[in-house]
């Protein structure tokens, strides 16, 4: 009980003080728009939205939640209100997943802005949602871990973020949903499957298109996999490093 | 009754000791003081004690419960007031301790209840709707106490709770933490002030370079040093050097040089001036005051630790 209210106050407090703060708001709308601009004018005709779709979810995504994290706990580590968490009664493992559940909220309803663009432009029927919503879910949890990770590790926002770039192109390169994998050079496919993102968008795709590689259940698991891993890592680090 | 029991706390950086094996109890109730420099080692024992860090060997127990093994456990009966503000800057002050409060478990009702409560009680009611890091250093400290003590915890520990603050708010967070005290929370505090430790503390640990040198009540450690007599002298300004005169006739007096003209004589009995007079006379030297010293806690400070009173002020040699 003391848990859950620790837990849904700093949620809520997240949501309000970070996420829903109106640059953010905005850049969640501004950015998928842009992506589906640059698509459209690249390929100079009416552009497959549906086709897009996976990779302008995955995109946003990415780019909303793994930054995020880095910058408020970077952030909150220099005004030392950090601390708080680390002499609070609660489990670490709790208090960390009330701090990234805010991200992974935010990354969700990130991913959902385009969707509600094509609503308008193409019909979006035989899209299995539930499976939509799962990898949604998941490639939320491994973005925001993955920043979580960064963020326990390095000690400065600046840095926070130059590591969160230095993960994301790459990571948008590798994970096929702009260059089919099989296209990629032999000596950078096994990257592609030594990241989150690939997996994600796999199941994206199967779900939205039918275009998918690999077995969604497969894919699940190894997604569960990496969260838990970040997630351990993460938590591991923050003992080791912050109770000095 | 002990609520809190330090045993042979030890923790080393590398090969440096930060605090060498100290041993202490603070008794429900009282308020207790460590009381060093810069550097002696009084942040990192209140990190041990509250989890901040890791204990290197040694135990501590807060009523009962094992502060090394069960710090989740025991940090749920302490509250927590660190040497800077660390409160959210983007939230007001209401804001603030209504999120301490939950993240110790407190039920919205009683969150707001005690808020409020608090806001009172450290006179920042007027400004709850201002944002935290909109307030003044004083206001700040005050509402960072606040925050420590929303959850009514068993002992509060204060690193440094009047540093770099004026003298006017200093005083004021003095009365609060001793109102406090007196409503029964049992106190931690560190301090490098001699007279904030003298002011409010029941009982004093002096700490240097990670080691307890004394440790005593506030009264003892008093009438330990009234026990003996000071006496302070004034001086004509003279080639000769009074004090080498002075212990060469009176090996039993301790002589002290405090300026060019000025010197102090302690003394374990009481100071027959008769015949240091004389001594001054048959040198020549011109005497112009002589007056007794009451001994005050930096007096004996500077004796049992030979740290100069002033380089306890202003950081001593370390930082
Ligand atoms: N993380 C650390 N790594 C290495 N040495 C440290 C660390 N933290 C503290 N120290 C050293 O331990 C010693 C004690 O430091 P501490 O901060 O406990 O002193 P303090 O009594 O609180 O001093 P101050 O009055 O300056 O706050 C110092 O010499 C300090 O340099
Ligand atoms: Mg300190």
């Amino acid at each position: 009980m003391k848990a859950w209210i620790a837990f849904k106050n700093i949620f809520l407090k997240d949501m309000r003080n970070y996420y829903l703060k109106p640059p953010n708001i905005s850049w969640g709308i501004i950015f998928p728009f842009a992506w589906t601009l640059m698509f459209f004018l690249r390929s100079q005709s009416t552009v497959d939205i549906r086709g897009i779709l996976p990779g302008v979810m995955a995109m946003s995504i990415l780019f909303g939640t793994t930054s995020m994290l880095a910058v408020t706990i970077t952030f909150e580590r220099r005004s030392r209100s950090f601390e708080r968490l680390l002499l609070a009664p609660i489990d670490l493992n709790i208090l960390m997943l009330a701090k990234t559940s805010g991200a992974v909220l935010f990354g969700i309803i990130n991913a959902f802005v385009p969707v509600v663009f094509a609503l308008f432009l193409v019909d979006l029927a035989g899209i299995n949602w539930l499976v939509v919503l799962g990898s949604v879910f998941f490639i939320a949890v491994t973005s925001t871990f993955l920043g979580l990770l960064i963020a326990v590790t390095v000690s400065e926002v600046f840095e926070a973020q130059t590591f969160s770039n230095f993960f994301r192109f790459p990571m948008v390169f590798l994970c096929g949903l702009f260059i089919p994998i099989r296209n990629l050079p032999a000596i950078l496919r096994p990257l592609s499957y030594a990241i989150p993102l690939t997996y994600g968008a796999d199941i994206l795709k199967t779900a939205i298109n039918g275009e998918g590689h690999l077995m969604v259940g497969l894919s699940f698991f190894i997604l569960i996999i990496f969260s838990l891993v970040f997630f351990t890592i993460s938590t591991r680090n923050i003992k080791e490093k912050w109770i000095h | 009754m002990d609520i809190l029991k330090v045993e042979n706390l030890t923790k080393k950086y590398g090969n440096f000791t930060a605090v060498a094996g100290i041993s202490f109890s603070v008794q429900k109730g009282e308020i207790f003081g460590f009381l060093g420099p810069n550097g002696a080692g009084k942040t990192t024992t209140i990190n041990m004690l509250t989890g901040l860090a890791k204990v290197t060997e040694g135990s501590a127990y807060l009523a009962g419960i094992d502060c090394v093994k069960e710090t989740k456990r025991a940090q749920g009966l302490m509250g927590i007031v660190a040497d800077e503000s660390n409160l959210y800057p983007e939230m007001n002050g209401w804001e603030n301790l209504n999120f301490c409060g939950a993240l110790y478990g407190l039920e919205k009702n009683e969150r707001k209840e005690r808020a409020w409560e608090l806001l009172e009680l450290v006179g920042l009611k007027e400004v709850a709707h201002k944002p935290f890091g909109a307030y003044s250093r004083g206001m700040k400290r005050r509402l960072t106490i606040a925050a420590g003590i929303i959850h009514n915890p068993e002992v509060l520990f204060l690193d440094e709770p009047t540093t770099g603050i004026d003298v006017k708010s200093a005083r004021e967070i003095r009365k609060m933490l001793l109102d406090l005290n007196k409503r029964g929370t049992t106190i931690f505090l560190t301090t490098h002030y001699i007279e904030e430790a003298e002011r409010l503390c029941d009982r004093i640990a002096f700490i240097v370079d990670g080691k307890i040198v004394k440790i005593d009540s506030t009264r003892g450690l008093l009438e330990e040093a009234q026990r003996g007599q000071t006496v302070q002298f004034t001086l004509g300004n003279g080639s000769l050097k009074p004090c080498e005169i002075l212990r060469g006739a009176f090996p039993g007096y301790r002589c002290q040089v405090i300026d060019a003209k000025t010197i102090r004589v302690h003394s374990g009995k009481a100071i027959d001036l008769i015949p240091i007079v004389d001594v001054f006379k048959d040198n020549s030297l011109a005497l112009y005051e002589a007056k007794v010293i009451r001994p005050t806690l930096e007096e004996i400070f500077v004796q049992i630790t030979g740290i100069e009173a002033k380089k306890i002020k202003t950081g001593g040699d370390k930082k």
